[in-house]
């Protein structure tokens, strides 16, 4: 944390000040400073020319499974995981066993978080238990850290119970984090409802599921007055009603993971359950309209939902595997892709992976302004390697992108001042 | 052996998962093969020593009758020696895996193992894990291409080819493995499938597979070579899918009256068991068009032929059985 580290000829990219340009960082007892105040005795100097210098990246979409799961990833696996993959931050979802849906669990979450290489920011659960019938305790939650609420994993099915939920946690000034499924659509379906289900003899899962539940958070987002956030978006026609909404001035924001616009349901031949999600993978139009909404502004944000599970929960039949991939250390690769293929800019991408959420969590973070909290994501664009799962930090191995010729990574990641991953 | 004319060809699956995986040529040569096969079952004496020392295994994790016995008269019938596992698709509740099934089998060296599971995709499972040839005899609403090549060969036997023939599949698509596959292989090998029902069972984009969607089910009878209907589960209609049996039949149950819009040599087909009285009348099911009772023969016929097939009857396969 003392010290003092000089990052030299790097390009800074911070969209919070409008910069981009080549030239030194300095930090200086964990904070960002131009230039340091003290005669340095020891200077730690990093040459990162050609590599960009950004706000440290924070993924507002993640599971850690600790407490309960700790055989799939536990806080300190993931926290490692997140600071290879140049997260300085991460917010976890509450979908623990038991559920954070009290102020202990998320006081225990932010306990084992302390020592670990990224902060975690807890969000709690909007029912007890996740299950969708009584509000859970969000105010306790707030006070004990937590930052925003939602039944992830599941979705509140009762929109009266969402309804006073968004106006419930309102009072508490937290956010309402939605995932949209509309389960008696989406029942029994273990991929995306199309060609190649019918062809797989699979299950298959409509759109239809994903965006009748996001209308419903937008109608009673509108209603309530409240901000809510819309998880994990896969689907055009999601993304015409957030759209639409934003431009009625509705209080709405959204993320979408590296896989929806990586990925379609092709991925899913051969029975292959590292491409099995929820929501499901879906077509090239849903693709490439994610991508449109990336770069409109549709999209607020690149979350992972990383997502760890064990071979045990992957290696069984297509209908019975659980759903979900690790994203930590693959996301900011496959979003430096966009940016080579011209889809966004090099500005933009940093502001979905980092400014973005720490706005929508409305956390500290986020940007390289002087006098802030040196939190800092430095990224080699051009560095090419292969990305094998066996190398991963996380301790679950279900990524569909086993084994990808990738472009570009964060080669260091520094957390408040202290590296916490370091490839240069 | 076979009647194969292209002196070149070489069958190369080890595993059969789908019709989807095999080229004209494949069901050509499989289709001769079996019907080089079909005359031993019309023999005193059944049996040929063909695969004597194999050790084939029927892992059947869906309860099956027909399937079953056949692909064991199959193999008894060139010596090999068969034994049923019956096994319950909830052994993974129970803390055994389906890949832990298939390796303590493999264990045991099996030659074949034929398997029926009720999750799609369960053959290319158990294959990534035991060396013994997989043939899939039905897996999910996925494929049951044993059943789409006896069905492929008992229209051919009656029509003496597939090219150009309009064969019209009535019922329940979606969840139909048969289906599936009869509509992959007939198309494939040139004939033009058109299929009907309530759209209640009808698959999103099966017309990418190649079939006609028709909106009635006179459209797809008419001027038909071969009406197939496919069995209703019967519970289906709890399910909200359709609002009754008797509904079901009047409006999609093919009758005598219906057949008459067919060809006048049409042939009527089912996989079986047949709910008389709503897939099919019982003056179609037990009359003069219908095949029924050919299907279940071939069905001994094209098994032999895959066992022999995979087990290396013809040399030089590459181990794959891609479905891609």
């Amino acid at each position: 944390m003392n010290g003092i580290i000089q990052l030299k000829n790097g390009r800074i990219i911070d969209p919070t000040q409008k910069r981009d340009e080549i030239a030194d960082l300095w930090i200086e007892n964990g904070i960002i400073v131009n230039p340091p105040k003290t005669p340095a005795t020891a200077i730690e100097v990093h040459d990162v020319k050609g590599c960009w210098v950004v706000p440290g990246l924070i993924d507002l979409h993640v599971h850690l499974r600790e407490p309960g799961e700790e055989y799939k990833e536990t806080i300190e696996t993931g926290c490692r995981a997140a600071a290879a993959g140049g997260f300085t931050a991460v917010a976890c979802m509450p979908n623990t066993k038991p559920v954070n849906d009290n102020g202990a669990i998320t006081r225990f979450i932010l306990e084992k978080a302390a020592s670990c290489a990224a902060r975690v920011y807890p969000v709690g659960a909007i029912s007890q238990e996740s299950n969708g019938e009584k509000l859970a305790a969000h105010g306790e939650m707030k006070a004990a850290g937590a930052v925003a609420l939602t039944d992830d994993g599941r979705p509140v099915l009762d929109s009266r119970l969402m309804r006073r939920a968004m106006e419930y946690a309102s009072s508490h000034e937290m956010l309402i984090m939605s995932h949209a499924e509309e389960v008696s659509l989406s029942r029994g379906g273990c991929m995306h409802e199309g060609e190649i289900s019918t062809r797989l003899g699979l299950r298959g899962i409509p759109a239809a599921a994903e965006s009748i539940m996001v209308y419903r958070e937008i109608a009673l987002a509108e209603l309530t007055g409240a901000r809510v956030h819309i998880s994990h978006v896969s689907s055009e026609q999601s993304l015409a009603l957030i759209r639409n909404a934003k431009a009625r001035g509705v209080k709405v924001t959204a993320e979408t993971a590296p896989h929806y616009f990586t990925l379609t349901e092709r991925a899913v031949l051969g029975y292959n359950t590292h491409a099995k999600m929820s929501p499901p993978l879906r077509t090239e139009k849903d693709l490439q309209a994610i991508r449109t909404a990336l770069r409109d502004g549709t999209l607020d944000a690149i979350a992972t939902d990383h997502a760890p599970h064990s071979i045990l929960q992957k290696e069984v039949e297509f209908n019975l595997a659980a759903n979900g991939i690790v994203g930590l250390e693959t996301s900011l690769p496959l979003g430096l892709a966009l940016v080579r293929e011209g889809v966004i800019g090099a500005d933009r991408l940093i502001e979905l992976m980092s400014c973005a959420p720490a706005a929508i969590l409305g956390v500290a973070g986020g940007t390289l302004r002087v006098g802030g909290t040196a939190d800092v994501t430095v990224i080699d664009p051009q560095k090419r390697f292969t990305f094998s799962t066996e190398k991963t930090f996380s301790l679950s191995k279900n990524s569909p992108f086993d084994g990808w010729d990738l472009q570009g990574k964060a080669v260091l990641t520094i957390l408040a001042g202290r590296i916490t991953y370091c490839d240069i | 052996m076979t009647e194969n004319s292209e002196q070149d060809y070489q069958f190369r699956h080890k595993n059969i998962f789908g019709i989807e995986q095999l080229s004209v040529a494949d069901i050509s040569h499989i289709l001769a093969t079996a019907r080089s096969f079909r005359e031993i079952s019309g023999r005193p004496i059944k049996k040929v020593p063909t695969l004597r020392g194999k050790t084939i295994v029927n892992l059947f994790f869906e309860p099956s009758t027909r399937t079953r016995l056949s692909f064991e008269i199959a193999a008894k019938r060139m010596s090999a020696d068969t034994f049923n596992i019956a096994a319950s698709t909830s052994s993974a509740t129970k803390g055994e895996t389906l890949v832990d099934t298939a390796k303590n089998i493999e264990a045991m060296s099996p030659d074949v193992i034929i398997v029926r599971h009720s999750s799609s995709g369960a053959p290319q499972l158990l294959a990534k894990h035991i060396n013994a040839a997989v043939i899939n005899a039905g897996d999910g609403a996925h494929e049951h291409p044993s059943q789409g090549l006896l069905d492929m060969m008992t229209v051919m036997e009656h029509k003496g080819h597939l090219a150009g023939l309009k064969i019209a599949i009535v019922g329940d698509i979606a969840h139909s493995r048969v289906a599936i596959s009869d509509i992959i292989g007939f198309t494939k090998m040139g004939a033009n499938v058109s299929v009907a029902g309530p759209q209640t069972f009808m698959p999103s984009h099966i017309s990418l597979l190649g079939a006609k969607v028709c909106s009635s089910v006179k459209e797809a009878v008419s001027g038909a070579d071969v009406v197939m209907a496919l069995r209703i589960q019967l519970e289906r209609q709890n399910d909200s899918l359709i609002p009754s049996l008797r509904e079901y039949s009047q409006f999609f149950g093919i009758n005598r009256k219906l057949l008459e819009l067919a060809k006048e040599d049409v042939i009527v087909m089912h996989p079986g068991p047949v709910n008389r009285g709503v897939e099919l009348s019982p003056d179609v099911a037990d009359g003069g068009k219908s095949v029924i009772l050919d299907q279940v023969a071939n069905g001994v016929a094209v098994r032999m032929a895959l066992l022999y097939l995979v087990l290396g009857g013809n040399k030089g396969g590459d181990g794959q059985g891609e479905i891609r």
